[in-house]
């Protein structure tokens, strides 16, 4: 029984690979990204975290944000596979880019790194706000942090911040922990509370406030504390992923390379986390982590090859699923324990984790409940980072048929006798009466 | 015709017949005298004749639906039986039998095997196959569609001896023409309307024939064809609980009146034990003949014969009247007591099931209008308008009385039958309209007996030319009188002028009769109902095709597993036409589904979305008649869906859609109303057109007002299609947002999925109502006549407002609405 899949595995894999190739937007080597610049100057300044995209396969294609020769696609063909957006100043786009455009462009699938400073345009906000994040409305304001600030020569304002409260995830920050403390100065802002999709991945310490550093508090400041989001993520339905940061001078080389101390920390790293945590963010971005296919989902009965078109109440079934995740080069095995397949028709009658072989393969068998109806074979796993695995199958379930039911059960034979005799007797009984006169 | 009575103690035979028969004869030998073959021969040949042509006509006058239209299916239950039809020619009879639809009722599915009378499409199935045999290349489709003409014509022929055998063959005659163009039999027969009752009429009427037959007769072969006709009603359809109910009540009623005899042992016994185990044999019946309290009646009936006819065998040994009477006393007393106990024992532990609330609502036509909304939501379930019957019925509501007044004059015990069929009968139709139906062979029936008696005795008296006419006083005004009179020797003045009179009234009467029914049928009864016509500015008639249009749209534009939400009237439909996946249909056997539909169609947008959700809902289809004028769409339904949905999740509430008790779409009505879902989705981008010149924009001619939220947004659904008249409206379910999930829904998703699924199971199990006692059983059927009276006061009070009509019976004429 469980080498019928293994079979079937080995079958798979040389298929799999061609899967890979033709397989675009998980190729790193036709990967295409814009970036969108305020300034070229940017090109430059920022150059270490573009290199270890380009590094990495990427092609980026430099473009000034007002450039009135940009676009995103052409003859409804999306030009590019990744938009990086360094231009927060810009008030508007050239081309037929507008912040419409940008959304459509998550909404196929596509990936959006957005940073923001404390000039952000209402382009840039309205475009985060799409995303599920809310920069704060205080134009002047910035994240000001008075206990966890980066040490530094001059005393300053306390709006470079050193954090270091991650979001504990391997699959989003890479499975190296990051020793130093990410160096941030930018504005902070808030999730939206009716959107699951996005997540906090940096977040401000419980000390820190949005505000205008330059004046005086007249008032409470509107974003206080862990509420803050420095550096955030989301992952729509459809898988795109979209990096939003509302400081954009994190991924200059200066901090990159600056060296930090944290404010009431004895320990002075000399680089900064910034390199680590945003190139390994920007591999989860650009589905280099964390992405996940579930393929050749079947179920057939037990002893059957062949999946049937209809189940019968009670029948004994199995259900396998093969599910691999993306390395960056490869469609490798991907191994948890905590897939499971519910039986569903409104509620879930069956609720099983699949169990695993550690190459891919889950499956399990169980009975289908006494009930008919439509059901769905249903597997939805949303593991944090992971994308989400969402399979439904349709499949009816009949009762009985007239024919199916066991026949000539033990229990009823005083029944057949009883009615046989009564045949035999009425018989006799018709006999006797019409002759014996 | 013999007369047959029955014990010795009947009382005796009216002495007019043997004379009436004899005069009869006698009239006819004079009358046939011109003509050069034996009488018999002649009159064979007369009646033969005659019962060809009617034969004919009752099919011809059927086909009118196909000559105005095209050869279609109607309505909406047919589509349902036309469906099933075509999988049981397809794929063969096991099949058929053990099919289990999932095209219907999604998520639960139907096991539609189990849960229909396939009497209909075996029927059509097997004439199909016939004619296949015969080498003629039909289409499943015209089979179905003449299918109902076909057993109106043989109902004709069934009429006629069933009309033989409570009268004369006068009356056979005269019923079988009666019963050919009767609107009331028309309504649900003509070419199209494939529906049950098309062939359960010529069932009933059969099972009922050969029953008098065989209480006349005492023969053991006319019982057993009863219990195959029985058979065949049951496998026809659910009204057989007519018979079986009707057939008991008749035997008690002979009983009571001392008419006890062999033949209606022998005819009793042999008809109700093999139509019993016979019936058992339709699975969607199964046990219900031994456990149903419906039908129980029947049971204690049979019972109690067996105690009739020990009693009379000891009576006749024992020879003692003294000891034969407490022998009675305690027979009867333990019989009843015993029968009593059982039944008690059998209600209590749950063996026997109540009876349902269908039955309850026949019994009291006011039941279904306080506790089962699904019930009374349909039209064709509303008490029946004086209008209706005069529609249906024209001179035979006058005639049906008098024919009464004839079968009292000579009791027999065919004639306490067919005077019970109808009195029972007429008092089911004054209940609910589509009974009308069954009550149509006993109004012909006897209304037959009235016209062939009065023509006869007027004829005799016209003939009677030879006697002498002596002048004197008085009228011979009232043609009944005159007629049971009948004995030409006690002439009056005028007798033979004021007969002729009469005659010619009779004639006129009749041909009016033929008028009226041919009128109606080629006006009112013979719409389709998916293909509405009206009548243009000019006077041109305009067709309206919307429902196929939106139907084929839905076959040809959407995923093949996608699911169709819409009002439970166009289920079938959209499965048989559209061949999508729906949620609810006609066949409403589930009311919490139903309920959860009413529910989204009269919540909120987003509330409406999560339950749509739930349901894996892909496409929603509403019916909307603002453009047209058309009357019968889904807004003026929608306070049935808020009663339905309102009955089950008491959330929706019905006030909420009302203003100061009134139901309104405009400036004024209830903010609920402007923002449910049904209101959007009807008048969503309604406000930008002009309907009518003179009218402001959003101008609702179904309703004659302006409408009041002309701004209509959606954001969870989208516009997939609309027909060109706007009847039908198709509306896709939006994939949720793809960069926001919002938690809080996700979550009450999940709870309102498993609460849902709580209810719709438990529904499916809940059956109808609460345990009345076998008292109350009798003693209704006792008072039934009674009833009667009480019904036509209630009558008036039947005509409100707001009904959902998803057989639009009610306004007979609701073909012709207009268009202007």
């Amino acid at each position: 029984m469980s080498r019928l899949p293994l079979i079937f595995l080995v079958a798979v894999i040389p298929f799999l690979s061609t899967l890979c190739t033709s397989f675009s937007p998980e190729k790193p080597s036709d990967r295409r990204i814009l970036v969108l610049l305020d300034d070229l100057a940017l090109q430059s300044s920022h150059s270490l975290f573009f290199d270890s995209l380009s590094s990495r396969g990427y092609a980026l294609d430099f473009k000034l944000a007002d450039d009135p020769k940009i676009g995103l696609k052409r003859y409804g063909q999306y030009l590019y596979d990744g938009l990086i957006l360094f231009a927060p100043s810009a008030d508007r786009f050239g081309g037929n880019i507008d912040s419409a455009a940008i959304v459509d462009f998550i909404d196929v699938g596509h990936d959006l790194i957005i940073a923001a400073d404390n000039s952000a345009s209402e382009r840039i906000r309205e475009i985060a706000t799409e995303c599920g994040v809310d920069f704060d409305d205080d134009q002047a304001a910035m994240v000001v942090d008075h206990t966890s600030y980066a040490v530094s020569d001059t005393e300053g304002d306390h709006t470079l911040i050193a954090s270091d409260d991650f979001i504990q995830s391997e699959v989003l920050l890479g499975s190296n922990k990051i020793e130093a403390p990410v160096l941030f100065q930018g504005i902070g802002h808030s999730l939206n509370p009716a959107n699951s999709l996005v997540l906090k991945v940096l977040s401000a310490s419980s000390a820190a406030y949005s505000a205008n550093p330059k004046t005086k508090l007249s008032s409470p400041p509107s974003l206080t504390g862990s509420a803050i989001s420095l550096v955030s993520v989301v992952q729509a339905r459809n898988n795109a992923r979209v990096l939003i940061s509302g400081s954009l001078s994190m991924f200059s080389n200066r901090f990159f390379r600056s060296e930090v101390q944290k404010a009431g920390s004895s320990i002075k790293h000399a680089k900064s986390g910034n390199e680590q945590f945003l190139t390994e963010l920007s591999k989860w971005v650009f589905h280099e982590r964390g992405h996940l296919k579930a393929v050749n989902v079947r179920h057939n009965k037990v002893g059957e090859a062949n999946e049937p078109s209809m189940y019968r109440i009670n029948d004994d079934l199995e259900y396998a699923v093969e599910i691999y995740e993306w390395s960056g080069k490869s469609w490798e095995p991907y191994v948890a324990n905590d897939v499971q397949v519910q039986f569903y028709m409104m509620s879930p009658y069956v609720l099983k984790t699949l169990s695993t072989d550690q190459k891919g393969l889950y499956f399990t068998a169980f009975k289908v409940p006494d009930v008919y109806g439509v059901f769905q074979f249903k597997v939805e796993y949303q593991q944090l980072g992971y994308t989400s695995l969402s399979l439904s199958k349709q499949i009816p379930v009949r009762p009985f048929r007239h024919n199916e039911y066991e026949r000539f059960l033990t229990a009823a034979f005083p029944y057949y006798g009883a009615s046989f005799s009564m045949m035999a007797g009425f018989f006799v009984f018709t006999f006797a009466y019409l002759y014996n006169k | 015709m013999e007369a047959t009575n029955g014990t010795g103690k009947s009382p005796p035979t009216p002495a007019a017949k043997p004379d009436l028969l004899s005069t009869s004869s006698a009239f006819f030998s004079d009358f046939l005298k011109t003509l050069k073959l034996k009488t018999k021969q002649q009159e064979l040949l007369i009646r033969v004749a005659i019962l060809g042509l009617v034969y004919i006509l009752a099919f011809s006058t059927r086909l009118f639906s196909v000559l105005r239209y095209e050869s279609m299916i109607h309505e909406f239950d047919p589509y349902f039986n036309y469906r099933t039809t075509l999988f049981l020619t397809e794929k063969g009879f096991y099949e058929f039998w053990n099919w289990f639809d999932y095209e219907s009722w999604y998520p639960l599915g139907r096991i539609v095997g189990g849960t229909l009378y396939p009497g209909l499409m075996l029927t059509a199935a097997v004439i199909y196959w016939s004619l296949r045999f015969l080498r003629f290349a039909v289409h499943i489709r015209e089979v179905c569609v003449l299918t109902a003409p076909f057993f109106a014509s043989n109902t004709t022929i069934v009429a006629y001896f069933f009309g033989k055998e409570v009268w004369d063959s006068g009356a056979g005659l005269v019923a079988a023409a009666l019963i050919a163009i009767c609107p009331g039999y028309i309504s649900r027969s003509v070419a199209g309307s494939y529906d049950n009752e098309g062939v359960a009429i010529f069932a009933l009427l059969l099972t009922f024939y050969l029953f008098v037959k065989a209480v006349n007769t005492g023969s053991l072969a006319w019982a057993l064809g009863s219990a195959f006709g029985y058979f065949y009603m049951v496998s026809a359809w659910g009204g057989y609980v007519f018979i079986i109910n009707l057939i008991p009540l008749y035997v008690l009623v002979l009983l009571i009146t001392g008419r006890y005899s062999m033949r209606l042992y022998v005819a009793y016994n042999c008809m109700y034990v093999l139509g019993m185990l016979l019936a058992m044999q339709i699975r969607f019946v199964g046990f219900q003949h031994v456990q149903s309290g419906e039908h129980m009646a029947a049971m204690g009936v049979f019972f109690l014969m067996q105690v009739f006819y020990f009693l009379d065998w000891v009576k006749h040994l024992l020879n003692d009247s003294k000891l034969f009477q407490a022998f009675l006393r305690i027979t009867v007393t333990t019989a009843v007591g015993v029968g009593a106990v059982a039944m008690g024992v059998g209600t209590a532990s749950g063996y026997i099931s109540p009876w349902t609330g269908r039955f309850y609502s026949l019994l009291d036509p006011t039941y279904a209008k306080d506790h089962i909304p699904i019930i009374a939501s349909v039209s064709e379930h509303q008490p029946t308008a004086w209008s209706s019957f005069m529609f249906d019925f024209h001179i035979l509501l006058f005639l049906f009385p008098a024919g009464l007044y004839f079968c009292f004059k000579r009791l027999s015990d065919a004639t306490i039958f067919i005077v019970m069929y109808g009195l029972t009968s007429m008092y089911f139709a004054g209940v609910m309209v589509r009974l009308i139906l069954v009550a149509t062979p006993a109004v012909c029936l006897i209304s037959a007996i009235a016209v062939s008696a009065t023509i006869k005795n007027l004829t005799l008296l016209v003939r009677a030319k030879s006697k002498v006419a002596n002048p004197g006083a008085g009228k011979g005004a009232s043609s009944a009188k005159a007629s049971s009179k009948g004995l030409p020797d006690q002439s009056m003045p005028f007798q033979r002028n004021g007969a002729i009179a009469l005659l010619v009234g009779a004639f006129y009467l009749l041909s009016r009769y033929a008028t009226h029914c041919t009128w109606v049928t080629s006006e009112a009864y013979s719409s389709p109902s998916i293909v509405l016509a009206a009548r243009g500015a000019h006077g041109q008639r305009v067709i309206f095709d919307d429902y196929r249009e939106a139907y084929f749209w839905l076959r040809q534009n959407t995923p093949p597993d996608a699911k169709v939400m819409s009002w439970w009237d166009y289920g079938y439909q959209i499965t048989a036409m559209g061949n999508r996946t729906v949620i609810v249909d006609n066949n409403t056997w589930n009311n919490t589904h139903i309920a959860t539909v009413g529910m989204a169609m009269s919540s909120y947008e987003d509330e409406a979305y999560d339950i749509m959700r739930s349901l894996d809902v892909d496409y929603v289809l509403v019916v909307f008649g603002g453009v047209t004028g058309y009357s019968s769409d889904d807004i003026n339904k929608f306070l049935w869906m808020v009663r339905i949905g309102g009955g089950v999740f008491p959330v929706i509430k019905e006030p909420d859609y009302l203003v100061n008790g009134e139901y309104r779409v405009d400036k004024g009505a209830a903010p609920k109303m402007l923002n449910c879902l049904m209101y959007k989705l009807s008048y969503y981008r309604f406000g930008e057109l002009t309907t009518e010149y003179g009218k402001p924009s959003g101008y609702d001619r179904a309703r004659g007002v302006e409408i009041g939220n002309k701004e209509v947004k959606l954001e969870y659904l989208e516009e997939a299609f609309t027909t060109s008249n706007w009847i039908v409206r198709i509306y896709k379910v939006k994939p949720p947002n793809n960069r926001c999930w919002s938690q809080l829904c996700a979550s009450t998703r999940l709870d309102f999925g498993i609460w849902l699924h709580v209810n719709v199971v438990a529904g499916s199990m809940h059956s109808a109502s609460s345990t009345l006692n076998w008292v109350l059983f009798c003693a209704s059927f006792i008072i039934t006549v009674f009833e009667q009276a009480f019904i036509i006061t209630k009558m008036p009070l039947a005509f409100k407002r707001h009904r959902s009509s998803s057989k639009a019976n009610l306004c007979p004429l609701r073909a012709i609405w207009k268009r202007e």
